[in-house]
């Protein structure tokens, strides 16, 4: 046993017992079962596959801090500013992985809509959660277990068949603090048949801290659901954040996402989508905008499990300074599978020589009537294009810039929501432009951060 | 307005232009005309800045100011437009924000205020009629998926918007249809005026039946052998350029 898997265990033993509903026999098991698993997995290592690149058991601390209960409310108003404007979202806060507001931890809206803590949901509705809460019965490495063993809180959002609900709800997790925190959320969302839900899921740090956040999502999508998720994550560089989110799609349904990373330290968007029924879409979009010494790694899975369904992914890159990324995108199309079409392609932009991207389109068909492309590259800005802005009287870094914003927003062109696509291409210009950082989404001025925040992508050098 | 005095020119040490002298004043349109690779484009090239060719001898001066010295982007500044042979086509890059961010730089460096937005796009609306640009095409990213016709059409609605004193057109008849060549000749037409200069490089008198020129240049072997009126033009389209080349290697051009 590792050393990381032996402090776990102990880890373990002294707070588990203060963890919510630990004496539910449901929880418990789960709890007990996710600490077997990841004993047996342990922490993923380089030698997997798809963690060849950068693998996490380099980068964690020897030691975590587990907030064991939630801190006493503040308004959130105090301390977080979203960059979002204008949009009419239900806003759920968790700072430190838990929800803020525990005096309403479970809102039930007229329409019949629920939404609020995990826990709170397991003991009002447990027929609601338990059906599909820790369903994934397959998992390559020990995240998914650790986060089972330790989750403390998460969202928990349930709508009913034939609704279409118009405002988006909106989660956003926030980290502050001089602690190395171990958060590890687990997020469960179920969409009933014909309805239709749109999910913005923030991920921003207040603080520079060195905490693991091990968050899961399970979705559910019942027969002809819709599901817009929007992943924004805009994180400290020191922080290390896992995202793994699980998608069950059943006939008809479609799952749309977008996983935007604009500034991370270590980030991993692990994303799986079992199409299990027929007529089922996904479409994955991702962008990322790292420079620094940022990590992100973007891990996509799709499962053709039933014939007729559609998968596309286009995730785009703009690489900058010494930053590493990482795509894998997988798709797997089982014999059953017929008349799939997936359609993958991610393209990347390396701003200097020193970036390291890798790229890896992997398509496994077991079906012989299906329609598959993929694409990859990694290129630089166009000279000749830059040359001919200039001849009209654009400066050069006017021409990168249209051109690098020209590249990013083809990614968030998909959004639905407009007012959250205006925001989305707002901020791009921002970011590309060194005037988005994760400092400036905090409303309270830094005390005792001596590291001056800057992001910028270096137009200078380009 | 431009002087071009003894201009050599190479790339990677092949010599292409090998003592070009030229004159314009405002108000004048010169037509350059040419077999292929007598260094027509690579001329059109360094007048616009493209830093792959050397300057060897030779210099370019316009409105009394050392063109040669100055930024690509400052060459558009003080009113030099090149309309290219081949467009680049920029995917992403809309034909309205492409415009509107050239013309804010280029008052910036005038000390001008920016355009609001409301009297940018009637400035838009208005520029486009010159070359019969339709909204859809003005809505699209610069040149992505154009024809040959479209790309050459949205030049010169960009030499409408930006209003240069000096405009070079290289072969903006090259992969025109009959109606299209029309609506682009008079676009250009629409734009001559007392007090700008225009210079038109084309391999056809064609063009000049629509755009008269005031004088013609042959541009043979990197050198302008032969100048003329736009009698030259139709001489040319008759007897084709064997002529040129005989008399020039018997040494009665220089």
């Amino acid at each position: 046993m590792k050393p990381f898997t032996q402090y776990i265990h102990t880890l373990f033993e002294s707070v588990a017992p203060a963890l919510p509903e630990y004496h539910n026999p449901y929880i418990k098991a789960l709890r007990q079962s996710g600490l077997k698993r990841f004993s047996t997995l342990e922490l993923p290592h380089n030698r997997l596959e798809t963690w060849r690149h950068c693998a996490i058991d380099q980068c964690v601390q020897s030691s975590y801090t587990i907030q064991q209960t939630a801190k006493p409310y503040r308004p959130v108003e105090d301390y977080f500013h979203c960059k979002i404007n204008r949009i009419n979202s239900e806003m759920f806060t968790f700072l430190n992985g838990w929800y803020v507001n525990r005096n309403a931890p479970l809102t039930i809206f007229a329409n019949g809509m629920i939404a609020g803590t995990i826990f709170s949901a397991l003991q009002q509705f447990p027929d609601l959660v338990q059906p599909y809460l820790a369903q994934k019965k397959e998992e390559s490495d020990g995240l998914l277990a650790l986060n089972q063993a330790f989750f403390n809180d998460g969202i928990f959002i349930y709508v009913p068949d034939n609704l279409n609900i118009k405002n988006p709800i909106q989660m956003v997790s926030l980290v502050e603090g001089n602690e190395n925190l171990m958060i590890n959320n687990r997020n469960l969302i179920v969409v009933g048949q014909n309805s239709k839900l749109s999910i913005i899921h923030c991920d921003d740090s207040l603080s520079f801290t060195q905490s693991l956040l091990n968050n899961v999502t399970e979705i559910h999508l019942a027969e002809n659901a819709t599901l817009n998720y929007h992943k924004m994550e805009n994180k400290d560089p020191d922080s290390l954040l896992i995202n793994n989110v699980l998608v069950q799609q059943k006939r008809g349904s479609s799952f749309i996402s977008h996983a935007i990373t604009f500034n991370a330290g270590y980030v991993r968007n692990q994303i799986e989508v079992d199409l299990t029924e027929p007529l089922a879409t996904a479409r994955l979009y991702g962008l990322y905008l790292a420079d620094k010494k940022q990590y992100v790694d973007n891990q996509v899975k799709v499962n053709h499990l039933a014939p007729d369904c559609t998968s596309t992914q286009l995730y785009k890159g703009i690489v900058d300074d010494e930053a590493q990324t990482n795509f894998n995108g997988h798709v797997v199309v089982h014999p059953q599978a017929q008349h799939t079409m997936a359609y993958q392609s991610n393209r990347n932009i390396a701003l200097t020589d020193e970036v390291k991207i890798t790229t890896k389109p992997f398509l496994e068909i077991y079906a012989d009537d299906v329609k598959c492309s993929h694409g990859s590259t990694v290129g630089q800005l166009d000279d000749d294009a830059l040359f001919y802005m200039r001849t009209r009287g654009l400066c050069e870094r006017s021409a990168k810039m249209l051109l690098m914003y020209a590249f990013a927003t083809e990614a968030v062109n998909h959004v639905e929501i407009a007012v959250l696509r205006e925001s989305l291409t707002i901020m791009i210009q921002r970011r590309l432009s060194g005037d988005l950082t994760m400092c400036n989404q905090c409303s309270t001025p830094c005390s005792g951060n001596n590291r001056p925040p800057s992001f910028d992508i270096d137009l200078s050098k380009i | 307005m431009l002087k071009i005095e003894d201009l050599h020119v190479s790339i990677k040490g092949k010599q292409i232009l090998k003592g070009i002298n030229l004159q314009i004043s405002r108000g004048e349109v010169h037509a350059i005309m040419g077999p292929n690779g007598s260094g027509k484009s690579t001329l059109a090239s360094v007048i616009a800045g493209r830093d792959i060719f050397d300057v060897t001898q030779g210099k370019i001066t316009y409105k009394e100011k050392n063109l040669l010295a100055l930024s690509v982007e400052d060459r558009a500044r003080e009113g030099v437009f090149i309309g290219f042979q081949y467009p680049v086509e920029i995917p992403g890059v809309n034909i309205s924000n492409f415009m509107k961010t050239a013309l804010d730089e280029i008052r910036q460096y005038k000390g001008l205020e920016p355009l609001t937005g409301s009297q940018f796009l009637k400035l838009m609306e208005e520029k486009k009629k010159v070359v019969e640009l339709t909204a859809k095409l003005s809505n699209r990213s610069v040149n992505e998926g154009f024809s040959g016709g479209e790309k050459k059409r949205n030049e010169i609605f960009q030499m409408a918007m930006l209003e240069p004193e000096l405009a070079v057109l290289d072969e903006t008849d090259s992969g025109l249809d009959i109606d299209a060549l029309r609506i682009v000749a008079s676009g250009v037409n629409q734009l001559k005026t007392k007090e700008n200069a225009i210079i038109v490089i084309t391999h056809y008198q064609r063009l000049l039946d629509y755009i008269v020129p005031d004088v013609v240049h042959v541009l043979f072997d990197g050198k302008i052998v032969k100048s003329g009126d736009k009698t030259l033009a139709v001489e040319l389209e008759k007897k084709g350029y064997d002529w040129i080349k005989t008399e020039y290697e018997s040494g009665k051009l220089n």
